[in-house]
């Protein structure tokens, strides 16, 4: 009997584990999962919980609901991998060997990194919503503001869905709108990279969304410390807050480092095309735990875990790998007001202007605001639960297509 | 891609003038770089310059800021005083490296 070991349960390892039950002979594989809970959280939820969109209970689901049988489920904290005898040991004692291992154990927020961040500010006026409770915390501070000076701020790249911290901005401000308090409030944008956004197309577009919406941002500030109610960049900025809305520095899990797996933020270091270790090959590392140079998304999982599936069979076999993982990635961005836009990248080519063209709902346009792009992130949540986890067959391509996009005219030629 | 001069060499650049070729780049081509951002390259500056020099091979991208600082063991505030504004693309421009991927 061959063993996989999957380690993490979340929008990846969910995947991984319900396509490939499906491709290995249960008589010649045993496949277990391992995570610390048995709660499923969808995350592209959380962004909407601050605003009253979605209720708490709407973005949670035990994980073993997804889970398909024949597939075993271990409960527990891990506490290292040891690559070399090939055995993962939890926190509890148990040994869990192994033939192949896949590492899915995402990134997580670490307000711990950040001198003053958990200080007695923290979830009084300093808040984050990439995690549950602090996306709950945050829709009742949200309630009671009245006022002031509200700074969204990036601790540093990368972090998991690199356009929440805008959506959650362009949703602050038609918030404030709509309840009449917007001409009391300041709003800043707070980011270590140069711009509103990685590429400079997308940049472009959004940058200018920012400045409609007389949205000032701060750009290169990399944070320091925060200082009671002060963000203090290394080099000597200083952006006072009343409330401040945070993103985390963002690591992997902390065993990463431990079984010596992991970069200087944890990630395991891959092949960006097959998602293989470098440093061993009976280790996989695929979702937001691993440091492919693409957007830390659920969607870059789902398309990298199409193309994982054929590549693991062929491995487990002996063959080479054919399959190549684009860094293809797309993104609704919500805008406010009901609408929302779409982006489609890959590792060579940046968010683009045109149209994204999908049979029967599509085509969305790209890199444009309006209300199909927010009724397709409404409904993707349906899709999240009944179609994606399971890794039920949805009609979008694994690899980015050039169909319907706008090529920049410097780019055009061969 | 276009070739410029930089002191007596002639050197691959890219639109903003960073190396394109690894192997082009030597201490002496650092210090006319380092020249052309007003930075006179002292000790403390060639122990980040080297360590980026050491890294990119083994990595096949710039290190950021975060990772020299944890794997050289230069804190942050001290990268930003050496290379003032934007140490992360300034360390790359003299390194001969190209601009650290504004990480997607």
């Amino acid at each position: 009997m061959r063993r996989l070991v999957v380690l993490g349960a979340g929008t990846a390892g969910t995947m991984v584990a319900n396509k490939l039950r499906r491709r290995l002979a249960r008589e010649q594989w045993q496949i277990t999962v391992v995570d610390r809970d048995d709660r499923h959280l969808y995350q592209p939820g959380l962004l909407f919980i601050p605003f009253g969109v979605y209720r708490p209970d709407e973005v949670t689901k035990p994980r073993t609901r997804f889970l398909p049988d024949g597939v075993d489920f271990v409960l527990g904290d891990i506490d290292r991998v040891e690559p070399d005898s090939k055995v993962v040991l939890l926190v509890d004692g148990t040994a869990l060997p192994y033939d192949y291992l896949v590492i899915a154990s995402g990134t997580s927020p670490r307000p711990d990194q950040t001198p003053g961040m958990l200080g007695p500010h923290w979830r009084e006026s300093i808040f984050d919503f990439y995690s549950y409770d602090g996306a709950v915390a945050l829709a009742a501070a949200l309630r009671g503001f009245t006022g002031g000076r509200l700074v969204v701020h990036i601790v540093d790249m990368p972090i998991k869905c690199p356009v929440a911290p805008l959506e959650f901005t362009f949703l602050a401000e038609a918030y404030l709108r709509a309840r009449g308090i917007r001409d009391r409030v300041e709003i800043v944008y707070a980011t270590p990279l140069p711009g509103a956004f990685t590429k400079p197309i997308a940049s472009a577009h959004l940058a200018s969304m920012l400045d409609e919406r007389k949205i000032t941002v701060e750009a290169d500030f990399l944070v320091e410390r925060i200082d009671a109610k002060t963000l203090v960049s290394y080099d000597e900025r200083e952006i006072p807050f009343d409330l401040l809305v945070t993103v985390p520095l963002n690591m992997g899990a902390d065993f990463v480092a431990r079984s010596g797996l992991g970069d200087e933020l944890n990630y395991v270091q891959v092949d960006k095309h097959t998602l293989l270790s470098n440093a061993y090959d009976s280790i996989f590392a695929l979702g937001d735990a691993n440091n492919i140079p693409t957007s830390k998304a659920g969607s870059v999982a789902h398309f990298s875990v199409e193309v994982f599936a054929d590549n693991f069979c062929q491995h487990v076999a002996g063959q080479p790998m054919t399959g190549s993982f684009d860094g293809h990635a797309n993104c609704f961005v919500e805008s406010g007001d009901g609408k929302g836009l779409l982006i489609d990248f890959n590792y060579d080519t940046e968010p683009l202007t045109g149209t994204y063209p999908l049979p029967m709902v599509g085509p969305f346009a790209l890199l444009t605001e309006n209300r199909r792009n927010h009724w397709g992130k409404l409904a993707f949540r349906w899709m999240y639960w009944h179609l994606l986890l399971p890794a039920r067959p949805i009609p979008l391509p694994a690899h980015m297509s050039m169909a319907g996009k706008h090529q920049p005219a410097e780019e055009k030629q061969p | 891609m276009t070739v410029t001069t930089i002191g007596v060499t002639q050197v691959h650049v890219d639109a903003e003038g960073f190396l394109t070729d690894y192997d082009e780049w030597d201490e002496q081509l650092a210090r006319l770089l380092a020249a052309q951002i007003g930075i006179e390259l002292t000790d403390a500056h060639w122990q980040a310059i080297r360590f980026l020099r050491e890294d990119y091979p083994t990595q096949g991208e710039t290190a950021t800021l975060r990772r020299v600082s944890t794997l050289a063991g230069i804190p942050i505030k001290e990268l930003f005083a050496l290379f003032p504004g934007k140490p992360a693309k300034k360390m790359a421009y003299i390194a001969g490296l190209p601009k650290p991927h504004g990480c997607v």
